[in-house]
């Protein structure tokens, strides 16, 4: 059984070392491997076939940094609740209610994101009378 | 003096690990030829077994093409990330009793830690391949990931609560009576949806969605680097499947059968769940998954974790 801190996480550091050996390997071998040619339409992005039009460095939606946003948000929270996790058998009613007091206040803001709208990724359309076909 | 124990254990690790992930392949393939009546790879030695090592030589010797138009450091980075990630998270995976490369007081959390960093190689595989599809499907990958990665910590809490402890041999242990997936259906079910959504299998494939972004953050990805992101989905079946196993089905507890035969027979039996997932579920939209993680699967896993916390309380 390992005691010391050391000995408990050499294993890993060692893990990690063999890890990133085989993830180089398998990209180096395949360096060494495989043939090379050249090919002038081979070097253009992939669209569809079509010739590409600009490249990817676009402007995209909002909502992916909103998301971004939400995650660290809630992540921390997760995190606040790790060592409550552990610690729940030994305070038990004190721990409960402190949890619940927090749990309750993340909920609130959690509605407030929802009302606001931010959870809603495609507009509700269900307003929009089409009109009917002649 | 060296200690050579560990090194010996990593070997076996990652001999087992990266064998069944390239196997899944085979395996994932005759399987749903079996579910939508079709043969699947038959030709290639026994059962089309050979398959695999055909598939492999082959990846190996095709062209290491790197695009000239791509970031060229973050376009190779990317691969490598997801393998090396996926495997590291293996370190605190116990096949059996001391049968583990470190077992962590901080188990799950290494865990987590890792199938997070995961989105890494997905955002990096996407934004260096400088194509518009690579892009959307990077960007759809981590909103995703980074959504579905919220609740899957809270839902693995109801379980912490429960052993009262982080390290995965003594959550095992606890579940010498009675398994956590009676107690923790809840969390056994959101936990099981947030996996297939970080591993990205289908029904929750939208970062690689063939019908409507080629083939998402990796279309531009040839030879190995294309096998690499393969051989680390698989690598996070396993993963997520064994993580299902060991905190909701009793790890290695069974009767009679050697106890890594009853972790892997338990694993297996996840594994083939994911691909008959796979052939079964049509793959929802994308603001059906976001609100879907958020609105409902978020707010159940804090109701979860609570109603868990009360149980404890009243000692039942």
């Amino acid at each position: 059984m390992p005691t010391s801190a050391g000995q408990t996480w050499f294993p890993v550091a060692l893990q990690i070392v063999i890890a990133m050996a085989v993830a180089s390997a398998m990209i180096g071998f395949s360096y060494l491997l495989g043939k090379k040619v050249k090919n002038k339409v081979k070097d253009t992005p992939y669209e569809s076939g079509v010739p590409p039009v600009g490249d990817a460095r676009h402007r995209f939606s909002v909502k992916f940094y909103l998301v971004a946003m939400l995650f660290i948000l809630f992540d921390i929270e997760a995190i606040f609740l790790y060592p409550w996790v552990v610690v729940f058998k030994e305070l038990r009613m004190f721990a409960f209610v402190e949890m619940l007091v927090f749990v309750i206040l993340i909920l609130c803001g959690f509605f407030y994101i929802w009302k606001k709208g931010v959870l809603d990724w495609s507009e509700d359309r269900s307003d929009v009378k089409v009109a009917p076909r002649p | 003096m060296i200690n050579l124990y560990p090194l010996l254990i990593i070997a076996a690790v990652l001999f087992v690990v990266l064998n069944l992930a390239g196997g899944l392949i085979w395996v994932e393939r005759r399987l749903l030829a079996l579910w939508q009546d079709r043969y699947g790879p038959n030709r290639v030695g026994p059962f089309g077994l050979g398959q695999v090592v055909a598939d492999s030589v082959k990846l190996f010797t095709k062209e290491d093409w790197i695009p000239p138009f791509a970031d060229k450091a973050a376009f190779v980075l990317a691969p490598a990330v997801v393998v090396a990630t996926s495997l590291l998270a293996f370190a605190v995976i116990p096949f059996a009793a001391g049968f583990v490369v470190a077992d962590l007081s901080i188990g799950i959390l290494f865990l987590l830690a890792m199938s997070s960093l995961g989105v890494y190689s997905v955002v990096l595989a996407g934004w260096s391949s400088n194509n518009k599809y690579a892009l959307l499907g990077g960007l759809r990958a981590a909103a995703q990931m980074l959504s579905y990665e919220v609740f899957m910590g809270l839902s693995l809490m109801g379980v912490v609560v429960l052993a009262g402890s982080f390290r995965i041999t003594d959550i095992v242990n606890a579940q010498r009576h009675m398994w956590y997936v009676i107690p923790q259906f809840a969390g056994f079910v959101l936990f099981f949806i947030a996996g297939v959504a970080e591993t990205r299998r289908l029904p929750f494939d939208l970062a690689e969605a063939e019908s409507e972004l080629i083939a998402g953050f990796h279309s531009e990805y040839s030879g190995m680097k294309f096998g690499m992101f393969f051989v680390g989905e698989y690598i996070g079946v396993i993963l997520i499947s064994a993580m299902l196993t060991l905190l909701y089905f009793g790890g290695w507890l069974g009767p009679v059968l050697p106890a890594p035969v009853w972790f892997g027979i338990k694993t297996l039996f996840f594994i083939c769940v994911f691909i008959l997932l796979r052939g079964a579920l049509p793959r929802p939209r994308f603001d059906q998954l976001m609100s879907w993680g958020w609105k409902v699967l978020l707010p159940l896993a804090l109701v979860n974790l609570l109603i868990t916390g009360a149980f404890v309380l009243a000692g039942v």
